[in-house]
């Protein structure tokens, strides 16, 4: 059977042959059986929100042009798309939130976790404006942490803090004057769900703006914050090498496997498998083997170094191996049919978090206070379950890669300080400016069964390096990225154009790597997109210019998530292009469309959204769109 | 010969065929595409709605099509070949007589062109995008014995059940 066209990515291919075998229905099969979908579904002409419908817009005319209510199809694709970012926004607060209860127990000495990065704290506690001298890291750390439940606390009308005290100066007076600037990430999306319930607002330009202004709540209220608590926490990535792909899993190991987004479980999880190994030798096996599923994977291969096992896509198929003792999930992207996979094999599904259960897998409650004892069980568990491994079922493919991690803005101004050590950015800047680097693009977001796996990511980002387009990305892009052999200082001589190869090997000699920095620097998990945020925020700032003047786009090639819709909303805000390679269902609404995709966007925010398709012809777009940037700042 | 036919129990009006068969008589093909097209394409079944039950309705190809008897320029035809009834927008002049003689109100109109437009069964397609768009496989794409064969063995297979219920 042929697979190509289900995944770029070899092991995955040759799992799915396994899958077939052994009987197994993946991810590839259900997106089949769904075909075709829903037109009025991917036109976002579908209302459900109340109970006279549901009610279709008839896109091509003949039909209804308006639901029962006299909404039109302008109208429920707005309310539609603002639905979304809620969705995702209310992802990324309530990880953030968790994160934040965590700093303020541990600071207070009500749990296990230790403040490992002092210097972060600081750093943020001086953003907000808290003053550090002669406290201690808890008394700090309280502190910050109040600052947060401030936000969520707000019952005044001066916008969030963590906005104002991270996002430029220049941004937050663009978004004042649009009248879009959070308050209390918990009320802006009470607001909005209040907003696009039935009978309230019938203004899709309204709408749209409060879509924007929700962006902001997940970019400062969820993935700042989220970021910069989990550094305080556990530490700020440095670079690290560590492996991915599905070759990753030892047949003679206990194999764990991390999946989820919130890094409070997994960090523990790391930190007792290193501790139990001793246990795992006496069932038999030669160690623990942790490796990780989307972000969480991502979180965790950032600071401890745990390889990646694969991306979104390929979660049932991990299993499939027959060699995973245990796989334990957190929130978000986990799908569903993961308990009938795992039902198939020895494999114990965990699941931890109250609002993120599964019929058929085995749930151990993660509590703050309690977490060690939950690793522990998790561990053992694991341990247990690696006994009844049938030897006959496993299959790991030996396909994985080098990938080297870890690029925070911390460290990637660390290694260009070597450069210029008063002004670490000016290196960078003045390649950008003579051309060396022509600009510099996010590649970020998910899989999407729609497209086949890692083949946009990878086919976008060999025609970006090839043009010298520097390369950051986070989440499953970066895994998928990783996988292919872009994070290596190899992929530098083979993928690179030669003025970009250049840089890269001076930067990296002169960070004492002896070898060039690899063209894609893997910023961390999806929250982390925050990090890009930071990254081109000091840019702009160093050559005082406003982030939508510099030659730099995103993409979010095989997005699927609302977390997506919620980040890139957030990008073009920010005045960032922001290419999409799956179509958004708006297309519907020639207003909402439009809106989003070209003047008003641009002329209101700086950034608009960029669909196509093609991965080659998406490149070029965006070369384009650098290209223009830099005429305009002539260089 | 395969016909399209309706599972009548199994259509929930979601409408998936009408969209389809829009998309399907497009010049792009493709949904995102038909939605941006300047002449939009009509669809050639309609869901309709009565008491207790909704029904996918299309031109039925008859064997002794009305629309053919009424037209009066010759641009419906049957083609005995494969069974369809043809309608050639080069020949028709737009005088409706065989929207007003079809029993099922199966032929619709193409607002630019002011021809008269139904169902070719996708020509060319192996399965008619209706019959591949519908999610509870209401629409069904078989020989009539086929389908006959499926019916009384559903009709038995209830009539066990009740016969052991008593």
């Amino acid at each position: 059977m042929n697979f190509e066209n289900k995944s770029f990515d070899p092991a995955v291919r040759q799992l799915l042959g396994k899958s077939h075998k052994d009987g197994i229905e993946t991810v590839w099969d259900r997106f089949e059986a769904q075909q075709p979908q829903c037109g009025f579904g991917l036109l976002g002409v579908c209302c459900r929100t109340c109970v006279q419908g549901p009610c279709r817009i008839d896109p091509f005319g003949s039909g209804p042009q308006k639901g029962v209510c006299g909404a039109n199809a302008d109208l429920i694709v707005a309310r539609n798309l603002l639905r979304s970012v809620v969705g995702g926004t209310a992802a990324h607060t309530d990880h953030a939130y968790e994160a934040v209860e965590a700093l303020y127990m541990t600071a207070t000495g009500k749990s296990p976790y230790e403040i490992k990065d002092e210097a972060k704290l600081k750093a943020v506690a001086a953003k907000l404006g808290i003053a550090s001298e002669g406290k201690g890291k808890n008394e700090l750390a309280k502190e910050v942490a109040e600052a947060a439940f401030a936000d969520y606390a707000n019952h005044g009308s001066t916008p969030m803090k963590w906005l104002t005290a991270t996002a430029p100066p220049e941004r937050v007076e663009t978004w004042g004057k649009l009248g879009v600037l959070p308050k209390n990430p918990d009320r802006e999306i009470r607001t909005a769900m209040h907003q696009t319930s039935m009978g309230v607002d019938s203004d899709p330009v309204n709408l749209i703006l409060s879509a924007v202004k929700m962006s902001l709540v997940d970019g400062y209220g969820g993935m700042h914050l989220a970021t910069d608590v989990q550094d305080i926490l556990f530490g700020t990535p440095k670079p690290v090498v560590s492996e991915a792909n599905l070759g990753v899993l030892k047949a003679d190991q206990v194999n764990i496997v991390i999946h989820g987004h919130v890094p409070l479980l997994s960090e523990k999880i790391v930190e007792w498998a290193r501790k139990l190994v001793d246990e795992a030798k006496a069932a038999g096996a030669q160690g623990i083997q942790l490796s990780g599923l989307c972000c969480s994977g991502n979180e965790v291969l950032m600071r401890q170094g745990v390889p990646l096992a694969n991306n979104f896509l390929a979660q049932e198929l991990a299993i499939s191996t027959g060699a995973v003792d245990a796989m334990v999930v957190d929130v978000q992207c986990i799908m569903p049919s993961l308990a009938d996979t795992a039902a198939c094999y020895h494999t114990k599904l965990i699941t931890t978090m109250p609002i993120a259960k599964m019929p058929g897998a085995q749930h151990i409650p993660f509590e703050i206070d309690r977490v060690d004892e939950t690793a522990q069980e998790i561990v053992r568990t694991a341990i247990g379950a690696y006994k009844n491994r049938d030897p006959q079922k496993v299959q790991i493919p030996d396909v994985k890669s080098k990938v080297i991690a870890g690029f925070s803005v911390e460290a990637i101004v660390g290694a260009l300080s070597k450069l210029d050590a008063a002004n670490p950015l000016k290196p960078l800047v003045d390649n950008i400016a003579n051309g060396n680097i022509l600009g510099a693009c996010a590649v970020v977001g998910c899989n999407n069964a729609k497209v086949p796996q890692d083949s946009f990511h990878v086919g976008l980002v060999n025609e970006l390096l090839k043009n010298n387009v520097l390369v950051v990305a986070t989440g499953c892009a970066a895994h998928a990225l990783g996988k292919a052999g872009f994070m290596t200082p190899e992929a530098t001589e083979k993928h690179a154009g030669d003025t970009l190869k250049a840089v890269l090997t001076a930067v990296g000699n002169a960070a004492g790597l002896n070898a060039p920095l690899p063209p894609v620097l893997h910023m961390g998990s999806c929250v982390d997109n925050s990090r890009i945020g930071d990254l081109v925020t000091a840019l702009a700032a160093y050559l005082k210019v406003a982030i939508k003047d510099l030659p730099i786009a995103a993409s979010a090639p095989e997005y699927q998530h609302e977390k997506a819709i919620a980040i890139g909303t957030w990008a073009i805000s920010l005045g960032v292009l922001t290419h999409l390679g799956v179509v958004p269902p708006v297309l519907g609404s020639r207003q909402v469309s439009t809106i989003l995709t070209s003047e008003p966007a641009e002329t209101l925010l700086g950034g608009k959204f960029y669909v196509e398709t093609d991965p080659v012809k998406a490149a070029a777009g965006i070369i384009e769109h650098i290209r223009g940037k830099r005429a305009k700042l002539g260089i | 010969m395969k016909e399209i036919l309706i599972d009548l129990k199994k259509c929930l009006s979601c409408k998936s065929c009408e969209i389809a068969c829009t998309v399907s008589h497009s010049n792009s093909g493709s949904i995102f595409g038909a939605v941006l097209e300047e002449k939009k394409s009509r669809p050639r079944i309609h869901v309709e709605a009565g008491e207790g039950a909704s029904f996918p309705l299309q031109c039925r190809q008859c064997e002794d099509p009305k629309c053919v008897q009424a037209c009066i320029s010759g641009a419906m035809s049957k083609d005995t070949s494969t069974g369809l009834v043809v309608s050639n927008p080069d020949k028709c002049i737009g005088c409706w007589m065989c929207v007003m003689v079809c029993p099922f109100g199966a032929i619709a109109q193409d607002r630019e062109d002011k021809s008269a437009v139904k169902c070719d069964r996708c020509a060319g397609l192996e399965e008619p995008a209706c019959v591949r768009a519908c999610p509870t496989r209401a629409i069904k794409f078989a020989e009539i014995d086929e389908f006959c064969k499926s019916t009384r063995k559903e009709y038995l297979s209830n009539f066990q059940f009740s016969e052991e219920g008593k």
